[in-house]
């Protein structure tokens, strides 16, 4: 029995006790004297089915995620599990197996120890199964009927409902942030396991980049694992070549259509720049390799450069700033629509110009909100992955040479995960290390941007 | 039909001048061809009731309306007999000889010193720290804010009370050496103590700027103008001597709006 089926008898007793719950309040309305109820008869029977279907979807959650190992326990007690191999890789291959079969899913086996676990299997399943749906039933019971007591023409179910929601709701966005915990806490796990093998501080302080994924997992070379040449890189095309492009394009940008631009063509012009930031990164990832790096190239020779590289940060860095112009466009684009009309007024009537009063006035005024901007579309830069993995190179190299190939933390991620070692290889585990770091600077930036945009807020109201 | 100006009125010395002056908004005409001549030495009040009108007909003597793109404005103003609307004019500077000061204090979020010294920079109309200061200085003086903010002249503008920033907002026109001052309701903001304050610093800057105020109390305007014109539903209705306005109105409507009948 799948939890689909658990949820489906589930939302079943639920209606259930929609409808009686209804009814109920319904039978309260004819019985009492001025026909009024202190909440309507849905909110009643909203009451009801709420109270019935939660505990219920709570208990699947709990029993679909511990069922599996009930049954594998009790499997394993059986005396056909006695000759199995000890812990390991062939163990769960077997137990696998003997499952496969007794779920329906395979239609024999193929190991004669998994054939003698079918029947544990199946025995085992069926009971669990029945626990699970006695224990279904018994809640949905229990709290219904609980909640269908409760009922009374005075019952409150209106503001219960109301307050129900609202639990919901919080529970729905807790989802949000009990996800990035969980997002950290498997990164933290990896990359300790890699700290295990490669010292912090050769990673994080060396200078020569270059995992042998076919090499001996269990001595790695650690001067072989020095991330500094990933960390230019990335911060060489996302913090400093995307916004050279960036900054500049998107802060005008964002002045003219607030204060220049009439609101026809900014009816226009916004949506367009919006656009930007919807196109997938792989496209710009194309244009990137196929457009922008040959033309640097070719520019490179022409002025005489000696080597010039088909992959070069520049040209991964100046597409990563045209993608990022919508990003400042837009926060600056907020802020300084934020700084009060009186501002400018005040501005004006003192008699300066449009520009003096952008200059002197609004764009100091709306500055937290734009550094603000400019920190989120640091941190998108460079955990930006597509357009780097096309047209900046997988060399690490630690220069100072726009026109050369970099590689960054993105791009080495990609590699050593889609590389050729085992999984539990330091080069392939130096990946979650990667990402480590990744996480904690664009966490940061992110902090800080949004500590900075509070308080920045705050200084209007 | 037209303005009653009151036969007593000495209009010799005007400062500004509008002849048939009217404001649209899009296809709304919002003031009908008003004719006023605003003295030099005194202090002219607006008064009517609310959407009459009268901050329109005040914000176009600066140009102000020039910032809102669907207003239109008919006929001729002139300041010093230069008509301001003709092309050549350059607004900037006219922005500076007419100075406003807004219904809500709106200073900078900058310094207090930079709130003062932001008019005289962009105008070039100090060179160097001391004579900056100097600025600074005398205007925080004549807006009667020195005293209460020479120790904190570093301080930001927007920390200060609603009073005393309605007050900087004043220093800050003052800055500049305006020609005429345009108040716009500056105390409809602040409480009975800080309005008491402005009302007195506009008795002292009196005689040296032409100013105009536009102001929703009547009060107000028999206290601290000499010169009053009563707005009604975008047309001027009568214009004269204050002590005549309120104690001898020749027009029924001004009578009734006086005495509280309707506004």
């Amino acid at each position: 029995m799948s939890p689909a089926i658990l949820l489906l008898l589930a939302l079943g007793l639920g209606l259930a006790g929609w409808l009686a719950a209804r009814a109920r309040a319904w039978a309260f309305r004819c019985e009492s004297a001025d026909g009024r109820l202190a909440s309507l008869p849905t909110y009643h029977a909203w009451y009801v089915a709420l109270w019935i279907v939660l505990p219920v979807v709570a208990f699947i959650a709990v029993w679909s995620a511990i069922a599996p190992g009930l049954v594998a326990q009790s499997v394993l007690a059986s005396p056909a599990a006695a000759d199995l191999p000890a812990f390991g890789f062939q163990r769960q291959t077997i137990l696998n197996e003997a499952r496969a079969v007794a779920t329906g899913a395979a239609p024999a086996v193929f190991n004669p120890q998994a054939r003698a676990l079918v029947e544990p299997f199946r025995d085992a399943l069926s009971y669990y199964n029945t626990i699970g749906i006695v224990v279904t039933v018994l809640i949905a019971f229990l709290a219904g009927a609980w909640a269908f007591l409760r009922l009374k023409p005075d019952f409150a179910a209106r503001s219960r409902v109301e307050r129900i929601v609202m639990a919901i709701l919080l529970g729905a966005s807790l989802v949000a942030i009990l996800t990035t915990i969980g997002i950290l806490g498997s990164l933290v796990f990896e990359t300790v396991r890699f700290f295990g093998m490669v010292s912090p501080l050769d990673f994080l302080f060396g200078t020569h980049w270059g995992p042998d994924p076919m090499g001996n997992p269990e001595n790695p070379d650690p001067t072989r694992y020095g991330a500094v040449p990933l960390f230019w890189g990335t911060l060489f095309i996302g913090a400093i070549i995307a916004m050279i492009v960036a900054i500049p394009l998107g802060l005008m940008s964002a002045i003219y259509l607030t204060q220049y631009a009439n609101p026809k063509i900014r009816s226009w012009v916004k949506p367009a720049l919006e656009i930007l930031a919807g196109v997938p990164t792989v496209v710009y990832g194309y244009f990137a390799a196929l457009t922008i790096a040959p033309a640097i190239r070719d520019l490179a020779l022409q002025l005489g450069a000696s080597s010039a590289s088909s992959e070069s940060a520049l040209a991964a860095g100046l597409v990563m700033g045209v993608m990022i112009i919508p990003f400042v466009s837009s926060m600056a684009d907020d802020s300084i629509a934020a700084v009060p009309q009186a501002m400018r007024d005040g501005s004006l009537a003192m008699g300066a110009t449009t520009s003096e009063t952008i200059r002197r006035v609004l764009v100091p005024a709306a500055l937290p909100g734009i550094v603000a901007g400019i920190m989120l579309a640091i941190s998108r830069a460079i955990g930006e992955t597509m357009i780097v993995v096309m047209a900046a190179s997988t060399a690490a190299n630690l220069s100072g040479n726009p026109l050369e190939a970099m590689t960054t933390v993105t791009v080495q991620i990609v590699a050593m995960l889609t590389g050729e070692g085992s999984f539990d290889h330091p080069a392939t585990l130096s990946a979650f290390a990667l990402g480590f770091v990744l996480f904690m600077v664009t966490l940061g930036l992110n902090f800080v941007a949004l500590r900075v945009v509070k308080r920045y807020r705050e200084a209007y109201e | 039909m037209v303005t009653v100006v009151h036969e007593n009125l000495d209009v010799t010395d005007a400062k500004m001048s509008t002849r048939d002056v009217s404001v649209y908004y899009g296809d709304k005409k919002a003031i009908d061809e008003v004719s006023i001549d605003i003295p030099t030495k005194y202090v002219t009040a607006f008064i009517g009731p609310s959407g009459c009108g009268k901050s329109t007909f005040l914000r176009t003597l600066n140009r102000m309306n020039d910032t809102i793109p669907s207003a239109r404005v008919e006929g001729e103003i002139t300041l010093d007999g230069e008509d301001i609307y003709r092309s050549k004019m350059d607004v900037v500077q006219l922005r500076a000889r007419v100075g406003m000061v807004f219904q809500k204090p709106n200073p900078f979020p900058k310094s207090i010193y930079d709130n003062i010294a932001y008019g005289p920079k962009i105008h070039g109309l100090a060179e160097g720290k001391e004579e900056l200061d100097a600025v600074v200085e005398r205007s925080l003086k004549r807006a009667g804010l020195w005293e209460e903010v020479k120790d904190r002249l570093s301080d930001s503008g927007t920390a200060l009370s609603g009073g005393q920033q309605q007050r900087l907002c004043i220093a800050r026109a003052i800055a500049v050496d305006p020609e005429v001052i345009l108040m716009d309701e500056p105390c409809s903001a602040l409480d009975p103590i800080a309005t008491a304050k402005i009302e007195e610093l506009i008795a002292e800057l009196n005689g040296r700027y032409a100013i105009v105020i536009v102001t929703h109390s009547m009060q107000q305007a028999a206290r601290v103008s000499q010169r009053t014109a009563f707005f009604h539903l975008g047309k001027m209705v009568e214009y004269g001597r204050t002590s005549d306005i309120f104690t001898n109105p020749l027009e029924q409507r001004t009578q009734d709006y006086i005495t509280g009948r309707y506004g």
